[in-house]
């Protein structure tokens, strides 16, 4: 099987394949043109009869439940990353697979974290056949590389769900790893020693999977309280003595930037909001967990504050700041994803106001609306944009791939999107002519804040109209590139092969770009 | 011919910087070695530079070593040359263009209620300062940088003179003490700076030995823009002489205390309140005032603290001085808002400047509001007042347009 085969010219002038390790894949047709068709996937139909009447689910060993599930090659197995760089689970299952022999398997995880570097040498001997999912630093690096033996899939949170629903992705074996888990399978983010909140990027492997494994390292008795994953829905329960690193399950970009500079963009994006008024009693926004994001809810925090408003929900990412503005009462609702810090997590368990979401629930483009669109403003990061507003997030400007989606193109669809970034890092412009690889299309971002100006997306004329007297440096994007490329001299692109290694999905899973393998 | 020279810095934490090494060889040709964080955008255009370098210094055999950790050209360049004429002297500069839009010159009673301290050898911290606007950017020679970092520095503030555009702000190079200091002023003075700040200035002397060498330079080089002089008073020597250095030339705009070194040659600790220096900051103000020039205030060295900054600036206002130093971008916001008129200050103001200039309309001689009659010199301030509130973006300039007497 190769790993890709009948390019195509994409609706946005992208080249990219239409058969994807053996399967057919549509190509992107811009924003909301591909309509699905059909009835959605199904798993197998269970049987009381075959489970214990006890409710005792578990068995001796992640091993056992892995044999017990059938493991075999070519098989799919999913893993979530509610742990971040602090998981334990993951390597574990491959490791598992190594010592059986089994072959060719793909891995499925809603993110890769730096804690998933040993997998390299399993996708090197053939344990791993490829990754779906996301491809950061080394696996990026190796996937960047060509080594991979099938093509990387990358997915946003929300196309993740989508492709499970649609049947795009069969999983055989979803292992979750919960912090809290009764015999019976009922799980929970929020209690024990690896707490880390939620556990909503397992909720489509719990729900489509063939077989679904809890592994936990705090087994209560039944009934564990929340169940954000149903036990009903579990075949086998398995208990470790840990799970999750705890310090290392704080993601490290929770901490507000001290950087002056950043300082300067999260202030700026926050007094446009206000200045195009965006921000009013009862809105609504989202912002990400890096430092720039961070701060600007504090400033969001300090004008809702001054005029005595409050916004009708924030989504997280949760942290303690966005707490502390529940708290306050500045916000009535966290709608929340996923849980950045230890605040966020005992606030989600003790606030009935902090309420655990789902990529189902926020970002599926295949269900019937989603709460993504009805954000008033999401600030999100990027890696490079271009003159049309197009964004990447996925590769680095020498070309490797380094991070994954996340919830990046979902978030896309609020009603304002911006985007506070450096005009250059280290030497490195982030404005170019084009990006090096398309993951959101310029329609979808309305604005994109720099230190040295501020540029409006033409197509957002409303807004021009709104800040022509602001004291804001509002500029074109045309006049942020000059200046950049004055200061930092014009780059030199980075050079690729045309193998392609990995394709960007789309929302509704049509693929909109392909990453090749960079030349060295 | 084998001596290892070094210039730059390295390391982790260090970006938008390079590390040099350089050695002369006798034969063998040029061998430049890049190792960059950038290679992929830059590398190339990194190497051709390296080599234009050598070659303008006649170098024929060497060995370059380049660590980048995304060096603008000017920084790499600074880098290359200072490690080169540490082996080979030489009278050439290699220099960057000097930007069009960094040949404004400042006034001598302009804004200076901050002006932001950059150690001369870190170019991370000089190329986002300008975007912070304060009034005035230090590149500082002297304590910032360490000792044996002092050569190369002056290559680095020379080309951040020339290539960095700081957004307006009034260019200030603060030079260090004595001989070193006289000859810092020829990698200064031809780069268009605006102002020089002399550190621990006890004497008069002291400014007219730096004046006699900024003018030497200044026929030489043919430059015209107004150089600005802002001594810093450091000593309790430098506070008895406060008014003779104040009044010790034309060019002297501005002096500045420096609490740290001060409480140091007293013997005593600094403390938040500041009682200690209370005197010496009052003989600042009043030599400046004495001498009709800025009094300008100490930095407040900590840079978490914004609420103790406020209060300190607040206490620096109501004593009388004009504007103060700061270590972190964060400070300018804080130190503008609290040295700018308050609203109230600003309505005062504005009744009395209305009434002056519809006496001034009417030819009356004498300002009255309302049975009060208004002295010369309250007008005087309030006419102050009322500058700097526009100045400060706190009140438009055509307020009188609108302004409806109450």
């Amino acid at each position: 099987m190769s790993k890709y085969d009948k390019l195509v010219t994409n609706a946005a002038g992208r080249i990219v394949p239409t058969i994807l390790n053996g399967k057919p894949a549509v190509p992107y047709m811009g924003i909301g043109k591909f309509k699905p068709t059909g009835r959605k996937a199904a798993p197998l139909i269970a049987t009381c009869a075959d489970y214990p009447d006890d409710g005792n689910k578990v068995v001796t060993d992640l091993k056992d439940a892995l044999v017990r599930s059938g493991l075999k090659d070519g098989m799919t197995i999913s893993t979530h990353h509610h742990f971040r760089n602090g998981d334990l689970v993951a390597n574990q299952i491959f490791d598992i697979a190594k010592e059986m022999g089994v072959k060719d398997l793909m891995w499925f995880p809603s993110a890769s974290f730096q804690c998933h570097e040993p997998l390299t040498k399993y996708l090197e001997d053939g344990t791993i056949h490829h990754i779906e999912g996301s491809m950061n630093g080394a696996l990026g690096r190796f996937t960047s590389n060509g080594k991979m033996k099938g093509l990387g899939v990358l997915r946003s949170h929300g196309g993740r769900y989508q492709a499970v629903q649609d049947g795009e992705v069969h999983i055989d074996i979803a292992v979750i790893a919960a912090p809290a888990s009764d015999p019976f399978g009922n799980s929970n983010g929020v209690n024990g020693p690896a707490a880390c909140g939620l556990l909503g990027f397992a909720l489509a492997d719990s729900q489509y999977a063939d077989k679904v494994i809890v592994v936990t390292d705090n087994l209560v008795p039944f009934p564990c309280i929340p169940w954000q994953i149903n036990g009903n829905l579990v075949d086998y329960v398995v208990v470790m003595d840990q799970i999750g690193i705890p310090e290392k399950i704080i993601s490290g970009t929770t901490e507000v930037t001290k950087s002056p500079d950043r300082l300067l963009l999260a202030e700026w994006t926050a007094q446009f909001c206000n200045e195009a008024g965006i921000l009013h009693d009862g809105f609504s926004f989202q912002a990400g967990a890096g430092g720039t994001a961070l701060s600007i809810g504090i400033y969001f925090a300090d004008i809702l504050r001054e005029r005595g408003w409050k916004a009708r929900f924030a989504r997280g990412g949760s942290n303690k700041y966005l707490v502390k503005m529940l708290e306050e009462g500045l916000t009535e609702y966290i709608l929340d994803g996923q849980t950045f810090d230890l605040e966020g997590v005992r606030s989600m368990r003790e606030n009935p106001h902090h309420v655990n979401t789902s990529p189902f629930t926020s970002y599926n483009y295949h269900g019937k609306g989603n709460f993504a669109s009805l954000v008033d403003v999401t600030i999100l990061g990027a890696t490079e944009v271009d003159v049309n507003f197009n964004a990447n997030v996925v590769t680095h400007s020498d070309g490797y791939l380094l991070h994954g989606i996340g919830g990046w193109q979902n978030c896309l669809f609020a009603k304002c999107t911006i985007l506070p970034i450096p005009l250059f890092r280290d030497r490195i412009p982030v404005i170019l002519d084009k990006v090096t690889t398309l993951c959101g299309p310029g329609e979808l971002i309305d604005v994109i804040v720099t230190e040295r100006g501020i540029a409006i997306n033409p197509l957002r004329t409303d807004l021009i109209e709104k800040m022509k007297n602001s004291a804001l440096p509002i500029r074109t994007i045309q006049e942020l590139k000059a200046e950049a490329e004055k200061i930092c001299g014009v780059p030199e692109k980075p050079k690729f092969s045309d193998e392609i290694v990995a394709v960007v999905k789309w929302v509704d899973g049509t693929v909109i770009d392909s990453v090749r393998r960079v030349i060295v | 011919m084998g001596e290892i020279i070094t210039t730059g810095n390295k390391g982790k934490t260090i970006r938008s910087d390079c590390f040099v090494t350089f050695k002369l060889k006798d034969s063998g040709g040029l061998d430049i070695l890049l190792e960059s964080k950038v290679e992929v955008m830059y590398g190339n255009a990194n190497r051709k530079l390296a080599e234009e370098v050598l070659h303008f210094f006649g170098i024929q055999n060497a060995s370059l070593k380049i660590e980048d950790s995304g060096a603008l050209p000017l920084v790499l360049t600074a880098r290359i040359e200072a490690a080169v004429k540490k082996r080979v002297p030489s009278d050439k500069e290699f220099l960057p263009d000097l930007l069009p839009e960094n040949r404004y010159t400042t006034q001598n009673d302009c804004n200076r209620f901050s002006r932001l301290y950059l150690p001369g050898n870190s170019p991370s911290l000089m190329i986002n300062a300008g975007i912070h606007h304060p009034d005035g950017i230090i590149l500082d020679l002297e304590d910032a940088v360490a000792p044996d970092k002092k050569d190369e520095a002056r290559y680095l503030v020379r080309n951040a003179l020339r290539g960095i555009d700081f957004y307006g702000a009034e260019r200030m190079v603060r030079i260090n003490q004595g001989e070193r200091g006289l000859d810092d002023l020829e990698w200064v003075i031809p780069h268009h700076a605006n102002l020089i700040l002399l550190p621990k200035c006890e004497k008069p002397e002291q400014v007219r030995d730096i004046n006699k060498r900024i003018d030497t330079i200044r026929k030489k080089t043919k430059q015209k823009n107004p150089v600005w002089i802002m001594p810093i008073i450091e000593s309790a020597l430098g506070v008895i002489n406060a008014f003779a250095i104040a009044s010790a030339a034309e060019n002297v705009v501005a002096i500045a205390i420096g609490l740290e070194d001060y409480t140091a040659d007293l013997g005593i600790q600094r403390t938040k309140e500041g009682t200690e220096s209370f005197l010496a900051r009052s003989m600042v103000v009043n030599a400046a005032r004495a001498a009709g020039i800025q009094p300008i205030d100490s930095v407040f060295s900590d840079v978490g603290d914004m609420e103790g900054l406020k209060q300190n600036v607040l206490m620096s206002k109501a004593l009388g001085f004009d504007g103060m130093g700061c270590i972190h971008p964060r400070q300018i916001k804080v130190i503008h808002e609290n040295f700018a008129p308050s609203t109230d200050e600003i309505e005062k103001a504005k009744k009395i400047v209305f009434a002056f200039h519809k006496a001034t309309e009417q030819g009356l001689g004498v300002v009255s509001l309302g049975t009060k009659m208004i002295d010369p010199p309250v007008v005087k301030r309030a006419l102050n007042t009322i500058n700097s509130a526009v100045k400060m973006g706190k009140l438009i300039e055509n307020w009188r347009e609108t302004y409806e007497q109450v």
